[in-house]
Order: C-alpha cells, then sequence, then structure tokens
C-alpha cells in the first residue's frame, strides 16, 4: 500500500495520471451535482406529500358538483373544504395582468399551511385561515405588474375587491414547475358576485376531504364509485402526478446529461489508461526483472488506481456539491419549496460511479501490464500494448451501460441512450476512418502531393494513421455536437418557432365573450378604430359515442387520445369554412344537416373515418352527425381553430360563448384595459407575454441544464486531449525523424498541419452533420416544426473543428520542434 | 574477492528455434556452459549470432525451446514465471544497452525500485549510499532525461548493484555510450564487481572490452565457437 502510495505520487508528479483524474473529477462532479439536487427534490415531495394535496383526499371535476358528494363527505363526519380555480384578468388602474384565480372556503387548506406577509419582503408567518370575504391574497409578481401593493383595491369581473396580504406560500402548488400565472386568492363567497364562473369558462372545482385514514379510505371508495367523466379522486399516492412528472422528467433529463459527462469521461480514462500503459511497459518489464511477480505488480498498480480513484471521487464530490447549490439557486425560482439539506447519499453514488468507470475502462488495460514478459528489456518489440480495445473495454462498457440503464431507471430509456450513443461513435468512426483513407489515397492525394512534400507526408501520415485518427475524430466530432446543439441548433429551433407564426398572426385572444355582449364587444373596437375582430362561437361538449358505440378514455392507449376523450371539446358552428383551414376530403356540409367537419389530425388520433356518427353530450343534452368532410390547418398560425364543426341549426342551439384571436398593434395596447374594464368577465391573452413568461421558465431550466452540460462539454474536451495526446510520442518520433534527414522546420510542421486539419474539418463536418439531423428530428417530431438549414451552423461547425485542431497543430509543432531531434530519439529506443 | 569454485550458473543444451513464416529459424543451438561464482565472463559475436538471446535465456527473461538452466542451484525454467521473479530479485542484477531507467522515477528512486520490491526498509539510505559510490550524490533528484548518457548507465549500475546481486547480467553496456563514458562506465562496472563478488556475465561486441573478463565465449550463428 505504501509502495503504491509512492508510485501514485511519482506518477503524478510525471504528469502521467493527470487526464485520468480530471476525467473522473469531471465524471463525480457531473453524477453527484445532478443526484445531490434529486436527492433533495425528491425528500421535499415526500416531506410535503400531505402538504402537496392540501387534504388527505381531493375530488377533481372540470364542471360544477353534482348533489350530494359535498354533503356525503360532511355526513360521513369528515372535514371539508372547497376550492374553484380559473384564469380570468385581474385589474388595478391602468394594469391588467392574467392571474390564476382560486375561490376557496375559509378552512382551506385541511393539510399545510398558506404563508402570507403583510408587505413584499416582509417576514412572512402561516396563516390561520383563508382570505376574508371582500379580500384577496395575491403573489408579489402580481404586485409588480399591477403595481398595486398591500391595501390597494383590483378588479376582478364585476368586483372589486382589497388585497389584504401577499402570499408567499402555496404548499399545494409546492413543487411545479411551469406555474405561468401568478396566483390569486380570493373567498368562494365571494365568487358568484364577481361574474366569472359562466358558459364558456375554463373553470376546475375541488373538493377536499381529511380526517381518519379508515375515513378516508371509506369516503375513497364511496367516491370512486360516482365519479363522472371529467372527475376524478386524488390521494397521496396518485396526488399531483403531473408535479412529480414534471420534476422526474427535468431530473431525468438532467440525470441522462450527467450520464453523458460519464460516458465521455469513460472515455478519456480508457484512452488515458491506454497511454499510461504503453508508457509504462518497459518500467514493468524492468521491475518483471528485478524480481516483481506478476501479482505484485497488479497489485501495485491496482491499489495506485484505487487510491487515486478514491482521491479524484473525493474532490468530483466536493465539486458536484456546489455545482448543485447553484443548479438549486437556478431552478430555486420554480420550485418554490424550501429543499432539505443535502444527504450523503448521493455522494455514495459518485463514489459507486467513479470507481466503476475506473475499474471498468482501466483496469483491463492495467492487466497487460501485468503480462508484460521480462525479455522486453532487450527485445522491445516483445509485449507491445494489445490493440483490440474493443475487448479490453467489454467489461467497462458493460458495467457503464448498467449504470446508465439503472441511472435512467427504464431499460428501453437506457438502452436506447447506450445504443444511440454507441452507433452515434461507430458512425463517426466508420466514416472518419473512410474520409481519412479517401482523403489520402487515389488521384486526388497524388495531384495533390506532387508539388509539397508537407502534404504528401500529411496525407501519407492520415493514411497510415486512419485507425487512430479516426477514433480522434469521431471523440472531437462528439464533443463538438454537443456544443453546437446547445448554440446553433438550439437558436435555431426558437428562430424556426417564432417565423412560424406570420408577422401579421394575431396575438391577442379574447375569451369568455356572452352571445349578449357581441354587438358591445362589436362596437368598442369600431369606438376605438381598431379592426373589429371575428368572434367565432364556441360549445363545450364530451365526445360520448362513435357510430353508436359509448367511447371512454380507456379505448385508447396514446396519451393525446385519453386526454382528448377525457375533457371536453371545443364545438363550434358556422355555415362556412374557416377562411384559414383547407378541406382534404368530403364536401363542406349544408346548412339544416346532421353533419360536422373534423380536423385531420384529431380524427387520425382518435380513428374517426369519414361517414362514422360522431356523438357529443353538451350540457344535459347530447347531438349525434356523421363526418362529411376533413379539414387541415395549421395550429401556429395563431388562429382560432376548431376540432369539429357542424351546422348553427345543429350546435348553434346549445349555450356559446364567443371567442376571438385578433392582432393589435402594441401602441394600442392600452385600450384593451379598457376594454377590461368594460366587460370584467373578459379574458384578454397577451399572446407575446404568454410566450416570455413561458421562455422565462425554459430559459431557467435550460440554464440549470447547461451547468450540468458544462461537465460534459469538460469531459469532451478531456477525451479529444486525451486522444490526441494518445499519438503525440509517434509524432514526435516521426518529426525527428523526418529533422534528422534534413527536412525543414516548415515542412514537418506543415506534414502535421495537413494531417490536423483534414481531420478537424472532418469532425467538424460530422459534428455539424450531427447537430443537424438531430435538430431536424427535434423539429419534425417534438415541435412540428420546419427548421430550414442554417448557413450560421454549417459554417460554424467544421469551422470550429478545423480551429481546434490548428491550435493542437501548433502546440503540437511547438512541442515537438523544441525537442532536439537527438534527444526525442534517444527517449525512444 | 571472496572467489570459491562453486558453479553460480550452468546451462546445458540450450536451444531456441523460433518459427518465421511456414520455416524454423535457429537462433541458438546445443549450448553448454558454466560460470564459476565470481568469474567475469564476456559473450561476443557478430550481430545475429544470437548473443542477447543467450543473455536473455540464461538470466530466466527468455525461456529456450531446448535446455536447462541453473542459476544458484536452481532449475531455472522448472520455476514458474513468478518464481522465476522471485529468484532474480534474490540474487540477479541487470545492466541495459538502453539504460532502461523509468522516466518518471529520480536518479534515487530508480535505485530504490529494486530494494522497495524486496521491501527492504534501509531502501532510501541503501540507494543514497551506492549512488555516492558511483559519483552522482549530487543528481539524486534528476530526472533520466536530464542526465548524460553516461550519467544514466551509471544509475543503472548503481540499481543493479543496489541488492547486491550474486549474478549481474549486463546486455553491451556501453552499446549507447561514446568511448570515452563507455570506459568509464566500464571501469566502475569491474570496480563493484570487485567489490560486492559479484559474477558478471556480459554481451559485448567490444573485443577490447571483451578481453578485460577472465574469460570469452564466442558465439557463431547460435554456436559456441571457443570457450
Amino acid at each position: 500500500m505504501k509502495q503504491s502510495f509512492q508510485m501514485l505520487l511519482r506518477d503524478w508528479r510525471a504528469g502521467e495520471l493527470r487526464v485520468l483524474a480530471m476525467a473522473l473529477v469531471v465524471a463525480v462532479a457531473s453524477i453527484t451535482s445532478v443526484a445531490f439536487f434529486a436527492d433533495r427534490v425528491g425528500r421535499a415531495l415526500v416531506r410535503d406529500a400531505h402538504q402537496l394535496l392540501g387534504a388527505d383526499l381531493v375530488l377533481v371535476s372540470d364542471h360544477p358538483w353534482q348533489s350530494g358528494i359535498a354533503e356525503e363527505i360532511a355526513r360521513r363526519g369528515l372535514e371539508s373544504a372547497q376550492a374553484t380555480t380559473f384564469i380570468s384578468m385581474a385589474i388595478a388602474g391602468d394594469n391588467s395582468v392574467l392571474a390564476g384565480v382560486k375561490a376557496v372556503s375559509a378552512n382551506y387548506p385541511l393539510r399545510g399551511k398558506l404563508r402570507i406577509a403583510a408587505a413584499v419582503n416582509a417576514a412572512d408567518a402561516p396563516a390561520q385561515e383563508g382570505p376574508k370575504p371582500g379580500t384577496v391574497w395575491i403573489e408579489e409578481r402580481l404586485v409588480t405588474s399591477l403595481s398595486a401593493p398591500v391595501g390597494a383595491r383590483i378588479k376582478l369581473g364585476a368586483s372589486t375587491l382589497e388585497i389584504a396580504a401577499i402570499l408567499t406560500l402555496e404548499p399545494e402548488r409546492g413543487a411545479n414547475f411551469f406555474n405561468i400565472a401568478p396566483r390569486l386568492f380570493m373567498n368562494v363567497a365571494d365568487l358568484p358576485a364577481t361574474g366569472l364562473v359562466r358558459t364558456g369558462s375554463r373553470v376546475w372545482h375541488y373538493l377536499y376531504a381529511a380526517g381518519l385514514p379508515e375515513q378516508v379510505t371509506a369516503l375513497e371508495t364511496w367516491a370512486k364509485g360516482r365519479m363522472e367523466r371529467g372527475q376524478r379522486v386524488e390521494n397521496l399516492e396518485s396526488g399531483r402526478p403531473e408535479v412529480r412528472g414534471a420534476v422526474e422528467r427535468a431530473q431525468r433529463f438532467l440525470g441522462l446529461t450527467a450520464l453523458l459527462s460519464a460516458i465521455l469521461a469513460g472515455v478519456a480514462i480508457a484512452l488515458g489508461t491506454r497511454r499510461f500503459v504503453e508508457r509504462h511497459l518497459d518500467g514493468c518489464a524492468v521491475m518483471r526483472c528485478f524480481g516483481a511477480t506478476q501479482t505484485r505488480l497488479l497489485m501495485l498498480f491496482g491499489c495506485e488506481f484505487v487510491l487515486l480513484g478514491l482521491v479524484a471521487c473525493a474532490i468530483g464530490t466536493a465539486i458536484g456539491f456546489v455545482a448543485q447549490l447553484f443548479i438549486a439557486e437556478i431552478l430555486g425560482g420554480l420550485l418554490r419549496a424550501d429543499l432539505p439539506a443535502v444527504s450523503m447519499l448521493p455522494a455514495l453514488q459518485g463514489f459507486l460511479v467513479g470507481l466503476v468507470l475506473l475499474l471498468g475502462f482501466a483496469l483491463p488495460p492495467l492487466v497487460q501490464l501485468k503480462n508484460v514478459p521480462p525479455v522486453r528489456v532487450i527485445r522491445r518489440e516483445a509485449g507491445a500494448a494489445s490493440g483490440s480495445t474493443l475487448a479490453v473495454y467489454a467489461a467497462g462498457l458493460v458495467s457503464l451501460s448498467g449504470l446508465l440503464i439503472w441511472q435512467a431507471g427504464d431499460v428501453a430509456l437506457g438502452v436506447t441512450v447506450v445504443g444511440g450513443f454507441g452507433i452515434a461513435v461507430a458512425v463517426f468512426a466508420v466514416v472518419a476512418w473512410l474520409g481519412l483513407r479517401l482523403a489520402a489515397s487515389g488521384p486526388v492525394a497524388r495531384r495533390l502531393g506532387s508539388n509539397s512534400i508537407a502534404l504528401r507526408y500529411g496525407l501519407a501520415n492520415l493514411r497510415r494513421h486512419a485507425r487512430g485518427n479516426a477514433i480522434q475524430v469521431a471523440s472531437l466530432a462528439l464533443g463538438l455536437t454537443a456544443v453546437l446543439l446547445l448554440t446553433f441548433t438550439r437558436n435555431d429551433l426558437v428562430e424556426a418557432w417564432r417565423r412560424s407564426a406570420p408577422p401579421d398572426a394575431p396575438n391577442r385572444f379574447l375569451l369568455g365573450v356572452q352571445p349578449d355582449q357581441l354587438a358591445e364587444v362589436k362596437a368598442f373596437f369600431i369606438s376605438r378604430r381598431i379592426a373589429a375582430p371575428e368572434l367565432n362561437p364556441m360549445v363545450r361538449g364530451r365526445l360520448t359515442a362513435v357510430n353508436g358505440k359509448s367511447v371512454t378514455e380507456a379505448d385508447f392507449t396514446e396519451e393525446r387520445a385519453r386526454r382528448l376523450v377525457e375533457r371536453e371539446f371545443n364545438l363550434s358552428f358556422s355555415d362556412q369554412p374557416p377562411a384559414h383551414n383547407t378541406i382534404v376530403a368530403g364536401k363542406w356540409f349544408a346548412p339544416g344537416t346532421q353533419e360536422v367537419s373534423v380536423e385531420e389530425g384529431i380524427a387520425k388520433t382518435l380513428g374517426w373515418k369519414m361517414g362514422d356518427e360522431l356523438t357529443f353530450a353538451v350540457g344535459g343534452e347530447s347531438f349525434s352527425a356523421r363526418v362529411t368532410s376533413m379539414r387541415k390547418l395549421r395550429w401556429d398560425s395563431m388562429k382560432v381553430n376548431f376540432f369539429v364543426i357542424g351546422p348553427p341549426g345543429l350546435v348553434g342551439r346549445f349555450p356559446a360563448s364567443y371567442i376571438s384571436a385578433f392582432r393589435l398593434d402594441e401602441r394600442d395596447a392600452p385600450l384593451m384595459n379598457d376594454l377590461a374594464a368594460r366587460f370584467p368577465n373578459l379574458t384578454l391573452v397577451d399572446v407575446g407575454a404568454a410566450v416570455k413568461q413561458a421562455q422565462g421558465v425554459i430559459d431557467q431550466v435550460i440554464t440549470a441544464v447547461q451547468v450540468v452540460f458544462m461537465f460534459a462539454l469538460g469531459a469532451g474536451l478531456l477525451v479529444l486531449y486525451s486522444a490526441l495526446v494518445a499519438t503525440e510520442d509517434e509524432r514526435r518520433r516521426e518529426a525527428a525523424v523526418m529533422r534528422v534527414y534534413g527536412a525543414s522546420r516548415a515542412q514537418v510542421t506543415g506534414s502535421q498541419r495537413v494531417e490536423f486539419l483534414a481531420m478537424g474539418l472532418l469532425a467538424g463536418i460530422l459534428a455539424t452533420t450531427g447537430a443537424a439531423a438531430i435538430g431536424q428530428l427535434l423539429a419534425r417530431r417534438v415541435f412540428e416544426l420546419d427548421l430550414p438549414p442554417s448557413p450560421e451552423l454549417w459554417l460554424a461547425g467544421p469551422l470550429a473543428g478545423l480551429l481546434l485542431l490548428s491550435l493542437n497543430a501548433w502546440l503540437s509543432a511547438r512541442k515537438v520542434l523544441s525537442a532536439s531531434p537527438a534527444l526525442t530519439l534517444r527517449d525512444s529506443v | 574477492m571472496d572467489k570459491t569454485e562453486k558453479t553460480i550458473l550452468s546451462a546445458r543444451g540450450i536451444g531456441k528455434t523460433v518459427k518465421s513464416g511456414s520455416s524454423d529459424l535457429v537462433i541458438l543451438r546445443e549450448i553448454d556452459l558454466s560460470v564459476t561464482a565470481g568469474d567475469a565472463v564476456a559473450i561476443v559475436g557478430a550481430s545475429g549470432s544470437g548473443k542477447s538471446t543467450l543473455l536473455a535465456i540464461l538470466a530466466g527473461l527468455d525461456t529456450p525451446t531446448a535446455g536447462t538452466v541453473e542459476v544458484d542451484g536452481a532449475d531455472l525454467f522448472k520455476l514458474d514465471e513468478d518464481q522465476r521473479a522471485e529468484l532474480r530479485g534474490k540474487s540477479v542484477g541487470f545492466v541495459f544497452q538502453s539504460f532502461q531507467l523509468l522516466p518518471s522515477l529520480t536518479a534515487l528512486e530508480n535505485v530504490m525500485l529494486p530494494l522497495e520490491l524486496r521491501k527492504d526498509a534501509a531502501a532510501e539510505a541503501r540507494a543514497r549510499e551506492i549512488l555516492a559510490r558511483v559519483g552522482l550524490q549530487d543528481r539524486l533528484g534528476h530526472y533520466p532525461k536530464h542526465l548524460s548518457g553516461g550519467e544514466q548507465q551509471r544509475v543503472a549500475l548503481a540499481r543493479a548493484f543496489s541488492v547486491r546481486p550474486k549474478l549481474l547480467f549486463a546486455d553491451e553496456p556501453t552499446g549507447s555510450l561514446d568511448a570515452a563514458a563507455g570506459s568509464g562506465v566500464i571501469d566502475l562496472v569491474f570496480e563493484l564487481n570487485r567489490s560486492f563478488g559479484t559474477t558478471l556475465v556480459m554481451v559485448t561486441h567490444d573485443e577490447h572490452l571483451a578481453q578485460r573478463c577472465g574469460r570469452v565465449i564466442r558465439l557463431v550463428a547460435g554456436q559456441i565457437a571457443a570457450g
């Protein structure tokens, strides 16, 4: 052990272990930063489970509760509370903002406490009961955007209410990642007077219950049997799956990013160890001459590496701890929950990953050292390092794959990631190998090489080192792909998304116009000299049957289909097809028929065909109609669109509200405050502001991911560095030989430059292709956008490759030329 | 100085054949020799005569295709590789043409290496002492690349003698050195050899150097021509 420690110190001093140690530190730091954060969030979720639900059992409905349910909760002796949530405009003076309104009974929540403060930045305290009638509590964000401090009055629908406190914590919202609309709490008794809950408003109704466990269980069983469509029961296990889902998805993404750095670090470790082994073969042969047994050698190097691993893991864990503070800080605004202190479990995980990486990738090559024949001291060619990397690294690959699958928590996902990475490496390496061979052989090379020695030797080197160089090019390309994706492709996607909305696209949505307000609203626009927006009727109905066969969400497996069936549809009626829709099948219905026109996407999702008879329930009634036409439309046009449109005679007899999308010049924006004041029940959505708000949230998540991506980038650079260093000795020897035989400095550097530049260009092109392909995949599959090819990306990618390897060529040339050829050759005897 | 008549190294019927394509290439044929403790023996021959291979086999670094070698009473090729390593650690020292110093270790650490492998508690003191004997007391902290060829070979000598081997194998010890440095190293080899009572087996193509050994074995095409 002592001797291993001494060897560790000596090898460290000689610089043999630095790349290895750095790769380990990066991998462990990356893994632990995410693990620490995930652990804290996980424990916060467990700790706050009751509070997150606000009760022991919650009943949720998208329409008002049928009578008997609330009474039954009380009859069974459970505590009960109620809440209603919806989105509405809050208006104070000249400002209006969309708020997430929650009207609650005084005893809400039954579990956990709301926290409020007397003013912004004042100390907060738990609230004993909900807001009193006539008052509201608002989040700090609303205070800012409405310029309305505590004591000010705000308009909500037809009511004016006083701001009584600043809401600082709403446990039920605690760990929700995407809280876009700021919260406003009011007393449920004030709700009818606002006039906001009317036809066409999207409102959720909650009933909360708390009591003894057996009472809760009995109530749950009773309630489950009575849930209608659009109603559900949430308990501690099922509760707030969307919260857990969002957090888990973010964590999984961070985790996979961290693993990417671990994989890259593994590659760096493998390359570094190979060089370590090559450099220690002679030493081991000498040690065997002096009597070291094979077991002894294995023990010595094994202990040395384990010691190195422990030290590097400790440093990596410390860095991971610091990085996790940053991640928590960046995402803190989204989490709105106090995270518990760090536990030591993630540190253990970090050490485990670090040691698996080190032993998996370093031990197999180290075994070669033990097997070096002592006769190598006399005949150097004996016992050269084995070239069959695949067999040597099989152990490392298997253990790493295991880790990945474990981290992904999902065999399919893990296998996809491992497989994807493996395929990418293989494709990059094969293309690089072919490219290098092609560049260096045949007529191209002969013609290029006839004039210049540097070109001829450079190209010859490309061919001769094709295998080693291909690995370097593939590693470099991988690292660059990640960088390009994060910079160019990300921006291109955002830009493409912005562009997909035409410049004259509507930027405001107007919701909830009642039929008796139609004329007044139109008159309002005309009197302000703004083009009167087209107001489309909207009827909310639920799909109950297709061709007479009843439909439930259980009939579908696809997530989107289940959601569509579970929720209410927005139906509309019109004599004419909408101008911005194209009919792709059938014919628009004639007035007075029992026919509907449907959007082709939803028809595909739900399996509707031409001629099918659809039955919808609206309120207590229902109607049926046959599908006689299908429409194609662009959702990103920002215009009002409907899945299902029927003739006025059929759909128009149900209660409707009107909806509009229109374009407003920014200079007319203040007029909208008048609109909101004049028609308090309307909801006006500023699309730009909403997008900006969503963008802000996404930016925060991206920033957090970038913290972790920094590690991946660091690991990528280490791979690049170790790949380049791996061939440095050989390059130096070749340069020395060239110089001995009279090559000028320019010729030596020239030939290396040719080699490096060709490699850099190839790596750059590969990385650009990779980033562009992933970008297209994301655009088509995830964002449903057309992503035009980006000239900047195609310029920057290959240029980055060229630049990186030019830098390397320059550094390498300096090293090669600064050493005298005699010394280089003597060293390498 | 304490010359006894004990045989420390003996070889019987050593042969070495390697496959070269489809035919067999004979490198060594029917070599018999024995070396008495304390002797100095030179093995000379033209390039390709098999002298380095013979040295490797005598030292147990390489295995013969025929014959036996006994070192200090032990039949080398009845031992397994690890047992041979132990025997080398106990009784044998080496000096190579290319020095074979570990580049990542200082002069002192290179000399300490075999002592540490034997778990000698006084490794550092002994290494310092012997480096002083070869005149490198001021170069203890230098790395091989900062030493001249002659100095490197003197470090290698100090390393070889540090464990007071019974047998020292030297493979062209002056092969990489100029005349002046070479003769300095050779003087040192003979001086240390005498003072530690080591048996010396040296491969060289330098006739002058060979003559300084008590006995010369001449190899021609893998066979002993004169002994």
